[in-house]
């Protein structure tokens, strides 16, 4: 077992273990730290495959960003375990089945991937340089450049609809001074 | 995976430089506030601190053995283990920072092996210190959260808004420079600003983008936490900001990891703007002193560039007072973030002009 | 009367909208740095305490002493001048006859065995050194130094006396 087969392991059992943690843990606050957690063990399979860049912007934008404003809504909120509302057990029963469809899925998705791969010999060790950033950037602008202009269009009418939500209307505010 | 076959003397030779690294920051950062105490009461027609040793030089030690003396305090309704790890996190996240910063020149020793004065040379070194910096928000955050007060939470929010806010505006402006540099890399952008003078204009990125220059000072200030963007603390006004329940150490930690933390931003600043190790007249030093003094030439170019960044932030906290919150949401989000856009967008437009 | 502007000084506020140039702060900013910078280079007002101290002047009233005459006796005859001419109180004492043999310690008949001022009461007027027949109690050019305790500031007969000159020549 070569050395970056004893940190592949390493790594994936510290993320499921951390990833097992955030649905665990009853301290909202805790389930938000692990998931951050998770975040910088996947950053690190990501240095694994070679790409670091993929693996610094994972860090940059999850962890340091969308997690942070987790972080305020919980804190603001002041969540905690005393406060977690009852589940029904229907729901509950309804949230094993769900769950378990999705995991029988995404284990379908999986096999089928392996079994495409088997016959090929796939270099690990001179790992494609498919996460650097030049080549990340040019099949980005090239290869992908309609899905990757859609998705760019879909956060800006996301951030368009944050303004609206955030901006104060008038009418309702007098209404409710009336 | 190239990255893991690794030889014992560059283990050990790494090992030696993050050593020297990391004692380095902390003995500058240890010695930033005694010097933050003089500069202050310099312009204040004051002597400062000249008890502790000759000029007050064995200040800082004092106070670190101060706190080290002081009760420990852990408030009974806070998590414990989140209050521990607050300050850890703010140290750590700003230790981290220098991994990436080049040192100086490669040291050539008399066996014709060479040893690279940095401690990773990684092709993403700019986004490493972004994604550092956006960590050192969790150490405030946590902390703040952990001490079980609503004051110290609601500074820790002020505080993260802050930084988050400015994240933006030194993530974009920055974009403009890695336009003209073409790398992410720490060492090669230091490289391209060999020298001083090349071809008919400044090779330093300062002059060649000035307005960068500038955002990305506003915007190290507010990352810093430092006056006039101190909102997180207001020492003078406000109890203290989100380290009110801290006490001993722990405070000790906060506070130590800021002057770090400036430490690097000066070496950030000057690597990225004012050239680094690169000097005028740096290829006639080369040629007439041996490959290793040359290279501790560089290493003290560095460190003073750097040291006069640290004392021009001392300069600009002593002379201009706090911004008011929304001052610096407007400064940030209205006027810094489309500057650097319209700017990102001049240079694309020019290297593509010139370029075609 | 206008009573806000009594002093004919005061200004109204300014609140005109920031032109461009005040927007963007950076000629105020250079403008406090260059202030700043010339602060620099000026005379620091700081006095060294311990090894330099503020010069006092010459009717300066601080800390008391009793006098002794030329023989080394001492001066004061507990007539309570001093402290009956004490605004704040601060004094008092205890009066002794003068034994036999003791006329080398006391200049009269009569003599303080105890005699306190509290340093905290007194206020320095320099009534009592007016008020001394005797010119036995003068006020110097020194200061009560801190002290831990309330105690600490009510002196004694035995710190207020001078040294006797005669025992300072023999003990030489």
């Amino acid at each position: 077992m070569g050395i970056h087969q004893i940190v592949f392991w390493l790594l994936s059992i510290m993320t499921l273990v951390f990833a097992i943690g955030v649905i665990m843990s009853r301290n909202p606050i805790s389930s938000v730290l692990f998931l951050i957690l998770t975040f910088f063990t996947i950053s690190g399979h990501y240095v694994m495959l070679n790409a670091q860049f993929l693996a610094i912007v994972n860090i940059i934008v999850y962890a340091g960003a969308i997690m942070v404003l987790f972080l305020f809504v919980i804190m603001l909120m002041n969540l905690n375990s005393d406060t977690e509302p009852q589940k029904n057990v229907l729901v509950q029963f309804a949230a094993v089945i769900s769950g378990g469809a999705l995991l029988l899925v995404l284990i379908a998705a999986v096999k089928k991937t392996f079994t495409g791969l088997e016959g090929k010999e796939i270099d690990l060790v001179n790992a494609t340089d498919i996460g650097l950033i030049k080549n990340l950037g040019k099949v980005l602008f090239t290869d992908f450049v309609f899905p990757f202009e859609i998705a760019s269009v879909l956060f800006l009418s996301a951030m368009v609809g944050a303004v609206i939500l955030g901006k104060k209307d008038k009418e309702i505010i007098r209404s409710v001074e009336v | 995976m190239m990255l893991l076959a690794i030889s014992l003397s560059f283990v050990i030779g790494k090992v030696i430089l993050i050593a020297v690294i990391l004692g380095g920051s902390l003995g500058i950062a240890m010695y930033s506030t005694w010097a933050e105490r003089k500069v202050a009461a310099i312009m204040q027609d004051r002597t400062g601190p000249n008890r502790a040793g000759p000029f007050g030089l064995f200040q800082p030690l004092a106070d670190g053995l101060k706190l080290f003396m002081k009760e420990e305090i852990i408030p009974v309704l806070s998590s414990k283990f989140l209050f521990i790890l607050g300050p850890s996190l703010a140290m750590l996240v700003s230790c981290m920072t220098s991994a990436v910063i080049p040192w100086g020149p490669d040291l050539q020793f008399a066996d014709g092996s060479i040893f690279s004065l940095q401690v990773a040379d990684v092709n993403i070194g700019i986004l490493f210190i972004f994604g550092a910096v956006s960590l050192g928000v969790y150490g405030i955050m946590l902390g703040a959260w952990a001490s079980n007060n609503k004051y110290s939470l609601m500074s820790s929010i002020r505080a993260a808004s802050q930084a988050i806010s400015y994240e933006l505006a030194l993530g974009i402006s920055m974009i403009a420079l890695v336009m003209m540099s073409g790398s992410l890399s720490m060492r090669e952008i230091v490289e391209q600003q060999h020298g001083f003078w090349k071809d008919g204009y400044f090779t330093w990125y300062v002059f060649k983008q000035p307005f960068v220059f500038l955002v990305f000072l506003v915007c190290s200030f507010a990352e810093l936490n430092r006056a006039p963007f101190d909102m997180a603390e207001c020492e003078s006004e406000l109890v203290g900001g989100y380290h009110t329940e801290y006490s001993s150490m722990k405070l000790g930690f906060y506070l130590f990891s800021e002057y770090i933390n400036m430490f690097i931003t000066s070496v950030i600043l000057s690597t990225l703007f004012f050239g680094g190790y690169n000097y005028p007249g740096m290829d006639w030093v080369a040629a007439h002193v041996p490959p290793m003094i040359y290279s501790f030439i560089g290493v003290a170019v560095l460190l003073g560039k750097a040291v006069g960044f640290i004392l021009f932030f001392m300069f600009i906290r002593w002379t201009i007072p706090r911004f008011r919150y929304d001052q610096l949401m407007n400064l940030g989000w209205k006027s810094l973030i489309p500057f650097a856009l319209i700017n990102m967008l001049i240079t694309g437009a020019v290297i593509l002009f010139f370029n075609k | 009367m206008n009573y806000n502007n009594i002093s004919n000084r005061a200004k109204p506020v300014d609140r005109h909208p920031m032109t461009f140039m005040e927007k963007i702060y950076l000629p105020a900013i250079a403008k406090g740095l260059s202030i700043t910078l010339g602060h620099m280079f000026h005379k620091k007002a700081t006095i060294n305490y311990p090894e330099q101290t503020r010069p006092f002047s010459e009717n300066f009233r601080g800390l008391h002493i009793l006098n002794r005459d030329e023989e080394g006796r001492e001066r004061c005859t507990a007539c309570g001048l001093c402290a009956l001419s004490c605004p704040a109180e601060a004094i008092t004492m205890e009066s002794a006859e003068r034994k036999k043999g003791e006329e080398h310690l006391y200049k009269e008949e009569k003599y303080a065995a105890q005699y306190e001022i509290n340093m905290l009461r007194c206020i320095f007027c320099g009534l009592c050194e007016e008020a001394c027949p005797k010119d036995a109690i003068y006020l110097t050019q020194t200061f009560a130094p801190s002290n831990y305790k309330r105690e600490g500031f009510i002196y004694k007969k035995e710190d207020l006396l001078i040294p006797n000159p005669k025992q300072i020549t023999t003990n030489n």
